[in-house]
């Protein structure tokens, strides 16, 4: 099968920093693929290359066979890749629903004039969004939070509200930055029950870097294992556990997560 | 946007009042119900919420800090003023003068989509930079034009301004921007201000969005100032200089970012405030601004920062009732 996504020999320069050298990856359909590496090996800039926050210094991003380097950022976002973020970036003052429908625009058609003489066709659009978005968050647990201040929910919620927002987009690949931040080794587990219901239940690709081991080793079909910008490794869970590099520059530092 | 109701007000008060209040202005105008003092501050109030809620939209919605506003009104003012004057000076009033009027807005508008076209690239203080060029080189450029009077100003405008053109004006601008700040577009716009990176990473056209909010802003900024125009009847360069963008954003700041009723208030609070100051002659000058930064300082968001009266909120924003489910 061809890949969804590749990405293939890119460079980042920031001035004299190299934050990412010929990176290579191919992303499988249907698979969660999980990027891993010590902190700084350039994990979250592939993502901010891949989503185009960055246009890379060589190289080249394809998406569904189509390149798609150095096109803007809501372009790849409306092609259908959806990600979130490190640092949760919610947009806090708004509510809940609001933060869902605003992904959710990405598919809506009326025009701007149509908006502000508010044509019945404009009007549909509105209230099928209200409806859609509401059922999204209903699946995602904050039915009865959707109009709330998103800055107000608890972090968890915060968490999966900001998942939910990305699969208000209706993409067909999913980039996941740390899911697992700031969450103990019970939320883990259950982080992971929900990563996998997201699979299965919207059938979407994802891409996840995250640090902690137990997770990736167990979720991911692929993973790539970048050290100073450069792919060291890639594989399946047991194929990477074993390669040497991947002990020397990373796991070998980090033996009691295992 | 976040809400003071979780129920929709009851249906028809909004136009029950709307229809009551364009009566009254009818009424007033037909039979001079309140003598010329009383209307004028009318007129001027309807000319102040225009304005207001219209750099709102940049201001608030999408959290930039434009001080051009004056400029786009400079811009509507003089050049309905020319078609008013010399170019359709003969025509009947009752066509000519919206025709004006929407030429002064769509001359405004224009330009500030190239504002906006400058705001890709610049963002927060810089853009309050620029803003406060334009409004510069738009006063320099007429007092450099003789066409229309140069520094002397533009004399002899009809009195095309009553209180119902400008309350029916104001009413369409609240509704017009009403319309699009509950719509996919005005979404947009909150989500610049809220966070660019992540409006972007959903697939926000954030460029577009801007140019939606400066063109939007700077039509209505137009609109106000053939209003404003047609209620002097003689307008001058430095009526619109860094003074009157500071009297708008201070309505705007007075009354609440993200607001409309919050526009209409601070509008309100800021025109009998002007009134009443009346007598203490420049010493205007010194507690205006004053005032904007005591709000900085102490209520940065204004009276209704972000809230909004429910009346002015579309009822499919409101959660739906509980047996629909």
């Amino acid at each position: 099968m061809s890949a969804l996504l590749e990405v293939r020999d890119v460079t980042m320069r920031f001035g004299g920093l190299v934050a990412v050298s010929d990176l290579t990856l191919a992303v499988t359909p249907g698979h969660a693929h999980g990027i891993i590496g010590p902190n700084g090996a350039g994990k979250t800039t592939a993502f901010n290359i891949i989503t185009g926050i960055y246009t890379p210094t060589a190289g080249e991003v394809l998406f569904r066979g189509g390149s798609i380097t150095g096109h803007r950022p809501s372009t790849i976002a409306r092609g259908g890749i959806a990600r979130t973020f490190q640092n949760i970036r919610l947009f806090r003052d708004l509510t809940v629903l609001d933060n869902v429908r605003i992904a959710h625009d990405a598919h809506a058609r009326y025009s701007w004039a149509g908006a502000m003489v508010q044509l019945p066709s404009a009007r549909r659009a509105e209230t099928e969004s209200i409806e859609q978005c509401t059922d999204l968050l209903e699946k995602f647990g904050l039915g009865d939070a959707a109009y709330e201040r998103a800055g107000d929910l608890p972090y968890g919620s915060q968490r999966r509200l900001e998942i939910a927002r990305a699969m208000a987009l209706q993409p067909s690949l999913l980039l996941l930055d740390e899911p697992a931040a700031g969450m103990n080794s019970a939320e883990t587990l259950k982080l992971v029950e929900f990563l996998g219901w997201l699979r299965d239940h919207f059938s979407v690709t994802m891409l996840l870097i995250e640090h902690h081991m137990q997770l990736v080793m167990t979720f991911c079909d692929r993973i790539t294992v970048l050290d100073f910008g450069k792919t060291i490794a890639e594989g399946t869970a047991d194929e990477v556990r074993n390669d040497p590099k991947v002990i020397e520059a990373y796991l070998g530092q980090e033996n009691d997560h295992e | 946007m976040m809400r003071w109701f979780k129920q929709p007000p009851p249906r028809g008060v909004l136009l029950a009042l709307l229809v009551a209040g364009l009566a009254a202005c009818f009424a007033i105008e037909q039979f001079g119900l309140v003598d010329n003092y009383v209307r004028f501050v009318l007129i001027t109030l309807g000319i102040n919420i225009i304005l207001c809620v219209s750099l709102n939209l940049v201001n608030g919605w999408m959290g930039e800090f434009s001080v051009g506003h004056a400029g786009f009104m400079a811009l509507g003012a003089y050049l309905s003023a020319c078609v008013s004057v010399k170019w359709l000076g003969w025509g009947n009033p009752l066509w000519m003068f919206p025709l004006a009027v929407v030429a002064g807005g769509l001359l405004a508008g224009a330009v500030g989509f190239l504002l906006g076209l400058l705001s890709f690239k610049t963002r927060g203080d810089y853009l309050a930079i620029i803003t406060l060029a334009f409004l510069m080189i738009v006063k320099s450029g007429i007092e450099n034009i003789p066409y229309v009077g140069g520094p002397r100003g533009f004399l002899g405008i009809g009195n095309h301004t009553s209180l119902l053109w400008t309350a029916v004006w104001t009413v369409l601008t609240l509704w017009a921007i009403r319309n699009l700040v509950y719509s996919r577009f005005g979404r947009g716009i909150v989500a610049v201000r809220e966070d660019e990176i992540a409006a972007n990473a959903m697939g926000v056209d954030t460029r577009k969005a801007k140019l939606a909010a400066f063109v939007v802003s700077s039509f209505f900024g137009g609109v106000a100032g053939a209003l404003f125009a047609h209620q002097l009847q003689f307008i001058n360069p430095s009526v619109f200089d860094i003074v009157k963008s500071t009297e708008i954003l201070v309505m705007v700041y007075l009354g609440g970012i993200g607001s409309l009723g919050g526009s209409i208030l601070g509008a309100a609070a800021f025109t009998i405030l002007a009134q009443v100051l009346q007598p203490l002659g420049t010493w205007r000058m010194v507690i205006l601004p004053l005032i904007l930064v005591l709000l900085m300082l102490f209520r940065p968001r204004g009276i209704m920062g972000m809230r909004e009266f429910p009346w002015f909120v579309p009822r499919r924003e409101f959660p739906a009732k509980e047996d629909k489910k």
